[in-house]
């Protein structure tokens, strides 16, 4: 015979501890562990790109942007952030869809394509680039003999930014659109509505959320990239640095104010997102739903 | 209208015309193709040959939007974004300029929907607000406002509870009388089916079994499939030599209306087997359990050569004893030749 008996450990009752639930010791532990490390290692770095900005006043880190090399990176920053991020908006909803609302042969070759960026090197994908259009590469001679320079000019940074930032708007809608299917869009076809007003009535406000969220964080990729943008640019002054690239250059100029100046426009930019992101993911948690969290 | 496929994957050479102001059920079970066979008068899937006519009216190569049908999906598939107002609206708001109702009409037309549906007041909630049965009712709402030719459901009362499924029966019935308009629905629920329909169209694997009125498939069902899939059964299997029909040592006497001789099955309901008096089974059987019902006894019993039990109730003053032997009365039987995918004969009523 195989008795179970409970009894309180004393008259104030007994506490039960479940399995899952550690120590206190072991709790506080890794929560110290945890926090410590995102001090050190995030918020002290952020503190201090602050704190070099202004360390010899306002005045100086205003000045940082009157230089005119200065506006000039921001602008192309800007520049290439309005090119690139449309282009992976509508590569992003194409594949989206297709992916999500047809099968067709070659589709999982194509989700994992979507993927390669996040798994290549950006310095690796701005070579790429260099060994196609540069001046020995494969289309070089043709290009330049037409007069089209695509390496060391706007174009390659821009390629090269869509290169890096391309998952991100496809990887947002994919799982959203599978999980939606297309039953409410077929109900609007029964209802007399085209595919395009389907696709405007139905479709995008059930994924605009998601859209947004994945422009977001795009647009943050696509002005903060380094590595590819690096190779292909040449770092003329004025002409091919973008902000990312000007702020190494002052670096290395010993022009801390400046470097770190221009440096605070970045880390602005990802505070900014950061709110954004946070806001879009507990007001719109629902719309977000269908996406597996990957960032 | 009428339907006429050849070769599509999921339905085979399936022909059916349905009469203006039918109410029809397509029957089966999943996997029969039947909810195929609602998307293709949809216009949502197209048959690889064979044609959809409407009103004798060629509507194959007809594209969805221009087809006027008013679907209501398995999940309703109503627009979450929208409120139930500009659900309803959808359909006439989509329209091209030339044929949009004017901002008043639709309002009025939508006002008049809903408490058709009774959802007066509701219009401004959105779908997640709503109850399973009342989305049913909008999606039902949303697909009359288009004013369609014909009114195609797919599984209609699928989602929701039992109760709020019988009341949804009875309403959807009443909407039919008073729309008066062609209307088509899918279930997998022979009870819907039979309750609900003028006629009920049985589908298996693709093929169309039977098409008839909810009488003409209990009475005289056309296979195997239809009397096993409409109401309960019980198949036994026989053997045709001579006109006689033999199961294990005894005759039955069932006219087997010239069937050939060889392995066949007779297939009765669980109402048409009875305990008989001493001496005039047609068939034997041993009690193996009794259980006290409100009427009388239900007794589980195994039959002589069979290896299934089935239940029968009795009234309590015939009641046999538990392991005892029985004689059975076959009141009512069909008989159809053992092969599943011969040609069925129809065997007329059995005894």
């Amino acid at each position: 015979m195989f008795e179970i008996a409970i009894a309180p450990a004393d008259d104030r009752g007994a506490k039960f501890r479940p399995v899952t639930q550690d120590s206190p010791l072991a709790r506080y532990a890794l929560i110290v562990t945890a926090v410590l490390f995102l001090a050190l290692f995030l918020l002290a770095p952020l503190a201090i790109v602050f704190v070099e900005a202004f360390s010899k006043g306002i005045a100086p880190f205003l000045a940082a942007f009157d230089d005119p090399d200065a506006l000039a990176a921001i602008r192309l920053t800007l520049l290439v952030a309005a090119l690139a991020v449309p282009a992976n908006l509508v590569f992003g909803l194409a594949a989206s869809w297709s992916i999500a609302k047809f099968s067709f042969p070659g589709k999982s070759i194509l989700v994992t394509l979507i993927d390669l960026p996040f798994s290549v090197s950006p310095v690796v994908a701005g070579l790429v680039y260099v060994l196609v259009f540069g001046g020995q590469g494969l289309f070089g001679p043709w290009l330049a003999a037409h007069g089209v320079q695509i390496i060391f000019a706007v174009p390659g940074i821009v390629l090269a930014t869509i290169f890096v930032t391309f998952p991100f708007v496809a990887r947002e809608l994919i799982p959203l659109m599978q999980e939606q299917g297309k039953v409410e869009e077929e109900a609007a076809l029964t209802l007399g509505a085209s595919g395009f007003k389907t696709f405007l009535t139905v479709t995008l406000p059930n994924i605009k959320w998601g859209l947004l969220y994945g422009v977001l964080l795009c647009n943050a990729r696509a002005m903060g990239e380094f590595g590819a943008v690096s190779v292909v640019s040449g770092h003329i002054r004025g002409l091919t640095n973008t902000i990312p690239l000007q702020v190494e250059i002052l670096y290395n100029e010993y022009n801390n104010v400046a470097a770190f100046a221009l440096a605070v426009l970045l880390a602005g930019l990802a505070l900014v997102t950061l709110g954004l992101k946070t806001f879009l993911e507990w007001r719109h948690a629902d719309a977000l739903a269908g996406r597996a969290r990957r960032h | 209208m009428e339907q006429d496929f050849g070769a599509f994957p999921a339905l085979r050479d399936v022909s059916l015309d349905i009469q203006p102001g039918e109410l029809v059920a397509l029957l089966g079970p999943s996997g029969s193709g039947k909810t195929t066979l609602l998307r293709v008068i949809a216009g949502l899937n197209s048959p690889d040959r064979g044609r959809v006519l409407f009103d004798g009216e060629n509507a194959t190569n007809l594209p969805v939007q221009d087809r006027h049908v008013g679907m209501v999906f398995q999940n309703y598939a109503l627009f979450k974004h929208m409120t139930v107002a500009d659900n309803i609206a959808y359909g006439l708001r989509v329209r091209p300029r030339r044929t949009r109702p004017s901002r008043a009409a639709i309002k009025a037309r939508v006002a008049e929907l809903l408490q058709f549906v009774q959802l007066d007041g509701l219009g401004g909630r959105y779908p997640a607000q709503l109850s399973g049965g009342q989305r049913q009712r909008v999606a039902l709402a949303r697909a009359l406002a288009i004013e369609p030719r014909v009114l195609l459901l797919d599984e209609p009362f699928g989602a929701l509870d039992a109760r709020v499924r019988k009341d949804l029966r009875r309403w959807l019935r009443d909407i039919h009388k008073q729309t008066g308009l062609t209307t088509v629905f899918v279930t997998h629920d022979q009870d819907e089916a039979m309750e609900l329909a003028d006629r009920v169209v049985v589908l298996n694997e693709g093929r169309i079994e039977q098409i008839g009125t909810p009488e003409e498939l209990y009475d005289r069902p056309a296979s195997p499939f239809v009397i096993s899939f409409v109401g309960e059964a019980v198949a036994l299997p026989v053997t045709i030599a001579d006109g006689h029909v033999r199961f294990g040592g005894r005759e039955l006497h069932i006219d087997t209306h010239g069937l050939r001789s060889g392995p066949a099955r007779v297939f009765f309901r669980p109402a048409d087997i009875a305990v008989a008096a001493e001496g005039n089974g047609d068939l034997e059987g041993r009690v193996e359990s009794l259980r006290r019902t409100p009427a009388g006894v239900r007794a589980t019993i195994a039959i002589d050569g069979y290896d299934q039990t089935l239940e029968i109730d009795s009234p309590l003053e015939r009641s046999a004893s538990l392991g005892g032997r029985v004689p059975l009365s076959l009141a009512k039987a069909r008989i159809f030749p053992a092969d599943e995918n011969g040609e069925y004969v129809d065997a007329g009523d059995g005894i």
